[in-house]
C-alpha cells in the first residue's frame, strides 16, 4: 500500500489507544449515562458504563411510606411508562394480599397498559431515529403520543406520572365516551401513525444500513445476561410474559409475539430490536381493538370495589413479574406483617439488566454505532438507578 | 418441576448444606449454606433436570431485628426450559457478610452483586470487579441498611434537609417564579 | 456642500426604516428571541421537555433551538431530579456556558428535591444549591405549558436586564439565587 507519490506507506499511520468519556451529558444517552470508552483509532476496546447519576432512592423511599403511597415513587421510575411500573407494583401487592380484581378493571388495566406500550415505543422509536439522524419519524411519532396522553389526562388528569393503578383497583373509573375516543385514536394509528413511522424509519434504507449488521447478540448471551421484553426478542426467542404466564386475562386476546428476523443482517442486531418494538405497536393495537370491543359490553363494576382500606399483608414475601414495555419488570416485595410500610421493596428493572449487557456488545464496535447500540436497548436511566 | 421435588434435587446432591425449606410460603424458598452457593448455582444451571438458566432477581434483605440479626441474599431462579421457579437464601451476618459470587453462572448477576455491595455492604467474594454501582465512589456507609442514618452533608451539598431549607420552600423565595406562588398561564391574579 | 444638495441626499431616505430605541432595548431584545437551550434532561421532566420540543407545543415558535454543548447555549433547563452524584457534573456544564446565561429550574425535583425531600439519601434539594436560578417552574412534572410560561418569564426578566450595567454585576444572574452559604462550609 505504499504511495511513492507522498513517500508514506498506509500502514505506518499509528493508532494509539485513547480513553474518551461519553456522558453524564450527552444528548444521545438518554439521559445521564456515563459511558467510559477505551479507544483503538475509531474502533472500541472496552466499554464500561457508569451508572448512578439518577439514583433516586426508590428503595429506600419504598421501605419508609405505606404501600399505596409507593406507587408515585413506581410511576417517577420509568417516567416513560409508568401505566406499566405502578401495575406491576399493584400485581404484586395483590398477590402478596390474594386480591382479585373483577374482569371490568382488568379490562381497563389491559386498555391502559397497552396504551402506555404504544407512547412507550413511540419514544423508544422515535428517538433512535434522532439518534441516529433522522430527526422527522420524532416528530410524527411524538405528535400521534400526545393523543394517547390526552386519553390519560381525561382519565386521570395526568399527563406523565399517573399514580392510576391502585392496589386492588384502578384510580378513575374511565370517563363518557373514553371507549369512543380510543377507536378513533385506534383508527388514526392504524391508518397515519403506523403506516407512516414504517415508510419513514423502519424500511428507509440508511436506517437499515446503519443498524442491521450491529450489536449483534445471540439468544444465549441474552438469556445470560437476563435481557427480557423487544430486547430478548430481538434476538429470536419469543418469550413474552403476556403469552406464558397470562396476568389481567391476557390469555383471552388474540396477538402475535413479534421476534427479530434478522431480514437484513445477523439476528439479534440493532435493528431487530427495534424492529420488534415498531411491530408491537401494531400487536397492542390488536389487543386494544378486542379489549374496547369488551369493555363496551361489559358490566360496570365500581373500581374501587377492592381497594382495600388499609394495605397490609400478612408475614410473607412475593416475586411478581410483569411485561412492561421495556421487559420484564419484577418486584420482589418482603412484609413483615407488623407495619403499614413494605418491608422491602427490591425492584428487578429490564433497563438494568439490558444496560450490564452494554460492555459486551460495544467491544470492537466504532465510537458512531454506540450511540445506535445505546437507542437499540432503549433504557430510560430512571429505571437503571431508581 | 415443582418446589419440594426441586428441593429434593438439592437435598440429594448437597445434603446437609441445604440447611432449610419453606414449603408453605407463596414462593417456596431453600435456605442454603453460604459457602456453597457458587457450587450450588453451577449444579442448577447444569443439571439437564433443573436447568435454570435466568437468574430473575438477586437481592439483599437487612433482619437486624431477627435472632441472630442477619443479613439475606435472595436468589430467584427461572428456568426457560421446563418454565418452573425456584428461591434460594443464603443467611449472613451482618457484620462482615461475604459470599461467595454467582458471576460465572449467571452474568447478569455482576450488576445485582455490585448493586447489594454498594446499598447493603455485602462482600461477595470473587467477583471481578466489585465498585459501587449507584453512589458515588467517595460515599461512606450502605444507606439500605435499617441502621443507617442520613449525614448531614455530602461534599458540601445537603442531605438531609434543615429546618431552614423547609421554610423557604414552604414560602417560596421572592426570587423569579417562585416554587409555590405560580399562576397557570391562562388565569390572572386578580381575577 | 450646500445644505440644499444634503437635503436632497438624505430626504426621505430614511424615513420607513429609522428607529430610535435603547441599546438595552436592542440587546435584551435579540436575547430574549435566541434563547438556545442546553439539552440537559436528568429525569421525568426531560420527556415533558421534548414535549415542548416536539409537535404540539414546538418551542421552535420562541426562537429556542436545542444544543447538545453547553459551549453554544445560553438556557439551561434542569429538567429532573438533581442527585449527588449529578450536582458536581452540573455545576461543571453551567461553568462551560458562556455568558449571559440563564437557568430554569423545572419541577419540583430541581427547585427543592420534590417527592425526594425528605428520604432521598441521594438526592440534592434544590439545584440552586449548587448553580443561580432564574426561574422556578412548579409541577412534577410541569406541563409543557408551564414550562413556556417559564421561558416566558424569563424573557420579561431578560428584558428588564441592564446590558449596561454597574461594575461588579454577573448578567444572567442579577437576581438568582446565592450560592447557598451554608453548603460551601
Amino acid at each position: 500500500m505504499s504511495n511513492p507519490a507522498y513517500g508514506w506507506r498506509v500502514d505506518d499511520i499509528d493508532t494509539d489507544e485513547m480513553i474518551l468519556n461519553m456522558g453524564p451529558q450527552h444528548p444521545s444517552t438518554h439521559g445521564v449515562l456515563r459511558i467510559e470508552l477505551r479507544t483503538d483509532g475509531e474502533v472500541v476496546r472496552a466499554a464500561r458504563p457508569h451508572i448512578g447519576y439518577l439514583h433516586r432512592c426508590f428503595e429506600k423511599h419504598a421501605e419508609s411510606v405505606d404501600y399505596p403511597g409507593v406507587i408515585p415513587y413506581t410511576d417517577r421510575m420509568d417516567y416513560v411508562a409508568s401505566m406499566g411500573n405502578s401495575l406491576g407494583y399493584a400485581l404484586a401487592v395483590e398477590k402478596l394480599m390474594g386480591i382479585e380484581v373483577s374482569p371490568y378493571v382488568q379490562t381497563i388495566r389491559v386498555i391502559m397498559a397497552e396504551l402506555q406500550r404504544i407512547a412507550s415505543h413511540c419514544i423508544a422509536v422515535g428517538t433512535y431515529g434522532m439518534d441516529i439522524g433522522a430527526f422527522t419519524p420524532f416528530l410524527h411519532l411524538l405528535r400521534d403520543r400526545e393523543k394517547i396522553l390526552d386519553l390519560f389526562e381525561w382519565t386521570c388528569g395526568a399527563r406523565l406520572l399517573y399514580n392510576y393503578n391502585w392496589v386492588g383497583g384502578v384510580s378513575h373509573d374511565v370517563p363518557d365516551g373514553f371507549v369512543k375516543a380510543v377507536r378513533q385514536f385506534l383508527r388514526e394509528f392504524d391508518a397515519i401513525t403506523y403506516p407512516e413511522m414504517i415508510d419513514l424509519l423502519i424500511k428507509n434504507k440508511i436506517f437499515i444500513k446503519r443498524t442491521a449488521g450491529i450489536g449483534v447478540c445471540s439468544p444465549e448471551l441474552a438469556v445470560s445476561y437476563d435481557l427480557t421484553g423487544p430486547n430478548l426478542r430481538g434476538s429470536g426467542p419469543p418469550r413474552d410474559l403476556r403469552r406464558d404466564e397470562p396476568y389481567l386475562g391476557y390469555e383471552n386476546y388474540e396477538f402475535d409475539v413479534v421476534v427479530g428476523e434478522g431480514k437484513f443482517g445477523p439476528r439479534g442486531s440493532c435493528f431487530d430490536r427495534n424492529w420488534v418494538r415498531a411491530l408491537e405497536m401494531k400487536e397492542s393495537a390488536k389487543i386494544l381493538h378486542q379489549a374496547v370491543d369488551r369493555l363496551e359490553k361489559m358490566e360496570h363494576t365500581d373500581v374501587h370495589e377492592k381497594v382495600p382500606k388499609r394495605v397490609k399483608p400478612a408475614k410473607g414475601e412475593v416475586y411478581a413479574r410483569s411485561e412492561a414495555p421495556r421487559g420484564q419488570l419484577g418486584y420482589y416485595i418482603v412484609a413483615d406483617g407488623t407495619g403499614i410500610n413494605p418491608y422491602r421493596v427490591k425492584v428487578k428493572s429490564p433497563c438494568f439488566t439490558a444496560m450490564s449487557i452494554f460492555h459486551v456488545l460495544a467491544n470492537g464496535m466504532y465510537i458512531a454505532d454506540i450511540i445506535a447500540l445505546i437507542g437499540s436497548l432503549d433504557v430510560v436511566l430512571g429505571e437503571i438507578d431508581r | 418441576m415443582d418446589a419440594p421435588s426441586i428441593h429434593g434435587r438439592l437435598k440429594d446432591r448437597f445434603g446437609e448444606k441445604i440447611v432449610a425449606f419453606q414449603a408453605e410460603a407463596l414462593q417456596p424458598w431453600a435456605v442454603v449454606a453460604p459457602d456453597v452457593i457458587a457450587e450450588v448455582a453451577v449444579f442448577a444451571k447444569s443439571d439437564a433436570a433443573l436447568a435454570f438458566d435466568n437468574l430473575l432477581c438477586l437481592s439483599a434483605v437487612d433482619y437486624p431485628k431477627e435472632d441472630p440479626p442477619r443479613m439475606e441474599v435472595v436468589y430467584h431462579l427461572f428456568s426457560y426450559e421446563h418454565r418452573h421457579k425456584f428461591v434460594l437464601k443464603v443467611h449472613l451476618p451482618r457484620e462482615g457478610a461475604h459470599v461467595p459470587t454467582v458471576e460465572g453462572t449467571w452474568a447478569v448477576a455482576n450488576w445485582h452483586e455490585r448493586e447489594a455491595y454498594d446499598l447493603f455492604g455485602i462482600v461477595f467474594d470473587g467477583h471481578s470487579d466489585l465498585r459501587r454501582i449507584l453512589l458515588p465512589d467517595d460515599w461512606v456507609g450502605h444507606p439500605l441498611r435499617k441502621d443507617w442514618v442520613d449525614p448531614d452533608f455530602y461534599n458540601g451539598m445537603h442531605v438531609k434537609p434543615t429546618p431552614q431549607m423547609a421554610e423557604r420552600a414552604m414560602a417560596g423565595e421572592k426570587i423569579g417564579v417562585g416554587p409555590f406562588d405560580f399562576t397557570p398561564p391562562n388565569r390572572h391574579v386578580d381575577e | 456642500m450646500p445644505m440644499t444638495e444634503m437635503g436632497g441626499l438624505i430626504q426621505n431616505r430614511f424615513a420607513d426604516n429609522l428607529a430610535f430605541t435603547t441599546v438595552d432595548n436592542v440587546v435584551n431584545w435579540a436575547r430574549k428571541s435566541s434563547l438556545w437551550p442546553m439539552t440537559f434532561g436528568l429525569a421525568c421532566c426531560a420527556i415533558e421537555m421534548m414535549a415542548t420540543g416536539g409537535t404540539r407545543y414546538d418551542w421552535n415558535r420562541f426562537g429556542m433551538i436545542p444544543r447538545g454543548t453547553p459551549r453554544q447555549s445560553d438556557l439551561m433547563i434542569v429538567a429532573g431530579t438533581v442527585t449527588l452524584k449529578m450536582a458536581t457534573r452540573l455545576k461543571r456544564l453551567y461553568e462551560q456556558m458562556p455568558e449571559p446565561k440563564y437557568v430554569i429550574s423545572m419541577g419540583s425535583c430541581a427547585n427543592n428535591g420534590g417527592p425526594y425531600w425528605k428520604h432521598g439519601y441521594h438526592v440534592l434539594k434544590g439545584v440552586d444549591e449548587v448553580v443561580p436560578v432564574d426561574v422556578y417552574v412548579p409541577g412534577c412534572p410541569p406541563r409543557p405549558e408551564a414550562l413556556l410560561y417559564g421561558v416566558m418569564k424569563l424573557q420579561e426578566k431578560i428584558q428588564e436586564d441592564r446590558v449596561l450595567r454597574r461594575r461588579g454585576e454577573t448578567l444572567g444572574s442579577l437576581a438568582g439565587a446565592s450560592m447557598a452559604p451554608e453548603a460551601s462550609k
